[in-house]
């Protein structure tokens, strides 16, 4: 086993998700069938290897300090679940 | 037991830039709720960043500043963590290769100077803020405005090198100075463009390894950094005394109860999973770019304050006070130009010009009296032409009317008295109408000199040389 | 010959001639959408209003004389993850149902005014699948054999080429998301160089990995597609600062001389005998029309689909992480925050996108980072040079797009490893950012096989004047889907 039911039930809380008891039996026994055949990369000498985060060879690519109109505000809000006087509104907030 | 307390400080500021890190929308404070927004700011799906240059120049100035190494090569990771002021559910920040590292700044507490490490200096996008209907922990829903979303930050995180609250404040408050002569940030507290968390922990004294430290928040002034740090090393200190041990957690000072209290939260540790921005390409820094930012650097408190205790004879806390703020020193520096005496000047400045400007509670930008009048004014002393005292009212005038010194004087008639016989006059009218107290002189009360000079500055509206009056006083009698 | 069924270029011809309209080829197009959409399933939402007065707008200009662009007046569908101004982008997914993007996607813009546009095509929810049956609404079906898939994630857009529902359109392509379905459908499907077409508007799935193209029912349409959408954006700081070429003036039947590369770790096993054979037969034709063939190795293509699917998914996790029901999108009632963001996205987002969320936090969490994401990222330099020496000797590498033809609907989708298993030819191209097409090479049973021609960076030119010249002396692109045969 590479991933336990419990490393499962973390990392759904760190992806803000939840599963009844049965999917996450399966999450974690396919989550397990994925990570043994990703096992073939450790066959893969990378000593000495950088990573590559980006295949392009770009860098410094900047734009000018120049302030440009922003959207509407009833623009910005169009899509929001909920708002309230210009403002998203969101369920209470408990922790800090 | 006696415990060494140690301390470092993470300090975020909002770089005054036009446009936002990352899009163009207007980083201005105080804007109405979500409208300083777009599609990247708002995080909409499909959106990309693109890096504001100025943000880069800034934060290496800062780094330069703060006599860090600028790294060649720098990139933008993501820090994922869910909150419903960040937009995207990750803030795009910098984890292992930040724009600066390895600085420091030297700090001054009770006439001892300290070097505090500066660890490192990073870029990344603020969030936006929430509005809760009473208080986060009662209310049932919060309000959320993106404006602040993407404003430019920098974190600057200092080494654990303090060792009591009162260097932590000194450490923050020569950073706002330094950040302040570069001109890249308002630091701003109360408008939250600075901002200070704070590491603390303590350990028995000769201890070399570092205790549990617990994170404060929550600290808006450099009052409260102090205030907060003195209680948990406190608090700390009687939880080990009582044989309990320090958990590691954050905490929030509460100013109101002078407390802090535990910010527990019922989820576990954050992992933030930080992983390389695959939005943003890396920051490549021109080693020429770096020295010309350099070579361009404002002098810097620290070379000022050395400046003006050379040239000027200054103490060292008079010039320390002058150069806190680059605003104050500048001023300064342009009485000096205007030819007034640099200590007179000193203390002027550090005198009657702050007791103004603190009761009318403006900054020495909005000062209504000139360097140039206040210079003026000080030459009109220099000269002979009215005395300290009189000066008081004439700036208190100059304040209030913004006229110039001389005007003011010719107009009220304030020019001191140095003629010999006018004053051998009143002398004597006053000597004639006391005789009680030239008998109790005689008699060897030297109080009664003091009531006969008060009675001929009040006939003279105190426009008579006091160094005359005494001395002619004394002839007489 | 219905209207429907001819290629961009064909029905540009006949608008120049004026021997139609831009309205009469719309209302064939949306004809053909009534006729078949039920059985087809491509797309999510259709534009039928605005692509009329779109094409009203293109008769008008050429009623005054005024030149148009190359696909002016010609209907083309549009993958629902790129985002459009004022119509609904959905992404296949619950949680954006609803969502109707304030901006254009760069590509929008780049089409512009005359361009007509007759809908959002459907996909695998957020790009994530090789059939569409992960679309969060219904799957689409290939045209030619309705029981099976039309590949994906672009399925959708690969489907209503394929049907005649529109006679070009746009996917993307994060590991094989364009050229599989273009495989699947006897379409050409082209993956352009990383960088090399503008994201911006593209809804994120891996960004590292995401590219925006063409699929098309020729070559020269594809050229035609990739003149309107290539070049440099500064909205996208991954995007190229190069001219771009006309492709067109690839469009060569001429190949001596051309170098190419037979990576033999392409030919392994679980790939179908037919698959094999026409990929094969087509190398012999390439040869025989002057091209010089080396069998090369590439070493570490056999640890690309590892490192694909631990990378993909890491920044998957944190794309999606936006998807709360917050600021935009579908919104649970919760008790508070946590609980509101947990039933939001459990609620609305579909297993495979969940399978990745999850897989993707796992391999960025500590204590996994360095065994899982780290190491990815240094397998992709591998599997990246790997291309760099292939392409020191050889001008174009000759693959299959997938390993099978279109496989029957519900045949993969209890068992997501042998599902990831179909881009294994594809995978490597995006791992390396090399463009890659896909174009027919002949059929299987009825269902069409796909070669994939794969060059250096920033080489689109020399692809499309291999696929233009094998095209051109064959006629696979010539056939039918036969839901579209017309008796």
């Amino acid at each position: 086993m590479k991933i336990t039911l419990k490393d499962v039930e973390n990392v759904a809380l760190l992806s803000r998700l939840e599963f009844p008891e049965n999917e996450l039996a399966t999450f974690t026994e396919q989550l397990n069938a994925f990570l043994e055949y990703a096992d073939v990369l450790n066959q893969v000498n990378v000593e000495g290897i950088e990573p590559t985060a980006h295949v392009l060879p770009l860098k410094n690519v900047m734009r000018a300090d120049e302030a440009k109109p922003s959207l509407a505000r009833e623009l910005a809000l169009s899509n929001a679940p909920e708002q309230e006087n210009g403002y998203f509104k969101v369920p209470k907030i408990m922790e800090g | 037991m006696d415990y060494e307390i140690v301390i470092g400080l993470e300090v975020h500021t909002e770089l005054k830039t036009d446009s936002k890190i990352f899009c163009g929308c207007s980083t201005k404070f105080g804007s109405e709720q979500n409208t300083n927004v777009c599609p990247v700011c708002l995080g909409l799906p499909g959106v990309l960043p693109v890096i504001n240059e100025k943000v880069v120049e800034f934060a290496i100035k800062a780094g330069l500043a703060l006599n860090c190494s600028i790294l060649p090569f720098s990139k933008f990771d993501r820090k994922n963590y869910y909150y419903p002021d960040l937009p995207k559910n990750f803030q795009t920040s910098q984890y292992d290769l930040p724009i600066a590292v390895n600085g420091y700044l030297d700090i001054e507490v009770n006439g001892e100077t300290r070097r505090i490490g500066v660890t490192r200096v990073h870029m990344e996008e603020d969030a936006g803020k929430l509005v809760h209907s009473g208080t986060i922990s009662n209310s049932d829903y919060a309000l959320v405005d993106y404006n602040r979303t993407g404003v430019p930050l920098i974190e600057i995180v200092s080494e654990p090198d303090l060792r009591t609250p009162e260097e932590a404040k000194a450490y923050l408050e020569k950073l706002k100075s330094i950040l302040e002569y570069i001109d890249v940030s308002d630091c701003k507290m109360e408008e939250g463009s600075l901002r200070c968390d704070a590491n603390i922990s303590l350990r028995k004294q000769g201890e070399s390894k570092l205790g549990t430290k617990t994170e404060l928040k929550n600290l808006n002034s450099f009052k409260m950094v102090q205030k907060g740090l003195e209680y948990e090393a406190e608090r700390q200190a009687d939880v080990l005394e009582d044989g309990g041990r320090i958990i590691q957690e954050t905490r929030s000072w509460d100013d109101a109860k002078g407390i802090t209290v535990s910010m527990r939260s019922k989820e576990q540790a954050h992992d933030y999973r930080y992983f390389p921005e695959p939005d943003l390409v890396p920051i490549v820094v021109d080693p020429a770019k770096v020295e010309e930012i350099r070579i361009n650097l404002p002098e810097l408190p620290d070379a000022r304050k050395n400046r003006l205790m050379a040239d000027y004879g200054l103490s060292g806390y008079d010039a320390g006070v002058i150069t806190a703020s680059r605003a104050v020193a500048e001023y300064y520096d342009q009485i000096i130009a205007f030819k007034a005496e640099p200590k007179a000047a000193a203390n002027w400045l550090m005198g009657e010009v702050s007791k103004f400007l603190n009761s009318a509670n403006l900054g020495i930008e909005q000062c209504p009296v000139s360097p140039e009048k206040l210079a003026g004014l000080i030459s009109l002393i220099e000269q002979g032409t009215i005395s300290s005292k009189i000066a008081k009212t004439v700036f208190e005038e100059m304040w209030n009317s913004g006229k110039d010194a001389d005007a003011i004087v010719k107009e009220k008639g304030l020019v001191q008295i140095t003629d010999t016989g006018e004053i051998e006059a009143i002398v004597d009218s006053v000597i004639a109408a006391n005789p009680q107290s030239v008998a109790d002189f005689k008699a060897g009360k030297d109080r009664a000199l003091g009531f006969l000079v008060g009675q001929i500055m009040k006939q003279t509206k105190g426009r008579a040389n006091p160094e005359m009056v005494n001395k002619l006083l004394r002839d007489r009698l | 010959m219905e209207l429907f069924q001819y290629t961009a270029h064909q029905l540009q011809n006949l608008l120049k001639d004026k021997e139609v309209s831009a309205v009469d080829i719309t209302k064939a197009v949306l004809a053909r959408m009534d006729a078949v959409e039920g059985d087809v399933k491509a797309y999510i939402t259709q534009t039928q209003d605005s692509a009329l007065e779109q094409a009203k707008a293109v008769d008008a200009k050429i009623q005054r004389g005024e030149v148009i662009s190359p696909l002016a007046g010609i209907p083309g569908a549009i993958k629902d993850n790129i985002c459009t101004l004022g119509i609904k982008t959905t992404c296949a997914s619950k949680i954006l149902a609803d969502f109707v993007p304030p901006y254009n996607a760069t590509v929008m813009e780049k089409l512009g005014q005359d361009t007509v546009f007759v809908g959002k095509a459907n996909l695998d929810e957020f790009a994530m699948g090789g059939s569409t049956e992960n679309s969060g609404f219904y799957p689409s079906r290939n045209p030619w054999d309705l029981t099976t898939v039309p590949g994906g994630s672009s399925g959708g857009s690969a489907a209503a080429v394929a049907a005649g529902e529109a006679i070009w359109s746009l996917g993307s392509d994060t590991g094989g998301s364009i050229r599989q379905p273009a495989a699947y459908t006897g379409l050409v499907g082209l993956k352009p160089t990383y960088g090399r077409v503008s994201r911006y508007g593209l809804v994120a799935f891996a960004s590292s990995l995401d590219q925006i193209g063409p699929i098309t029912r020729d070559v020269t349409d594809c050229a035609h597609v990739m003149n309107a959408i290539a070049g440099y954006d500064a909205k996208d700081s991954t995007s190229i600062k190069v001219d771009v070429p006309d492709y067109t003036k690839a469009l060569v039947n001429n190949i001596k001389g051309l170098k190419i590369g037979l990576p033999k770790e392409y030919f392994v096993a679980g790939m179908d005998p037919e698959v094999e054979k026409a990929i094969r037969n087509a190398i012999d034709q390439l040869v025989a029309l002057g091209a010089e063939l080396t069998e090369i190795s590439m070493p570490h293509t056999e640890y690309a689909l590892s490192a694909y699917y631990l990378i993909a998914p890491a920044e998957a996790s944190s794309n999606l992480a936006r998807y709360d029901g917050v600021g935009f999108g579908y919104r649970a009632a919760g008790n508070d925050i946590v609980d509101m963001y947990k039933k939001t996205r459990s609620q609305a987002f579909g297993t495979e996108v969940k399978r990745r969320i999850m897989l993707g936090t796992y391999a960025l969490s500590s204590g996994y980072y360095d065994a899982y994401y780290l190491r990815a990222l240094k397998v992709r330099t591998l599997v990246k040079q790997d291309f760099d020496r292939a392409f020191e000797k050889v001008d174009v590498l000759i693959t299959p797009t997938a390993p099978t033809t279109a496989f029957k609907v519900g045949e993969k989708s209890s068992d997501p490893l042998a599902m990831y298993l179909q881009d294994v030819c594809t995978i490597p191209v995006n791992l390396a950012g090399v463009p890659g097409i896909s174009i027919p090479c002949g059929f299987a049973n009825g269902l069409p096989i796909g070669m994939q021609i794969i060059g250096k960076p920033l080489d689109e030119e020399t692809i499309i004047r291999t696929a233009y010249t094998f095209e051109q002396n064959n006629d696979y692109h010539k056939r039918f889907a036969p839901l579209g045969e017309v008796k």
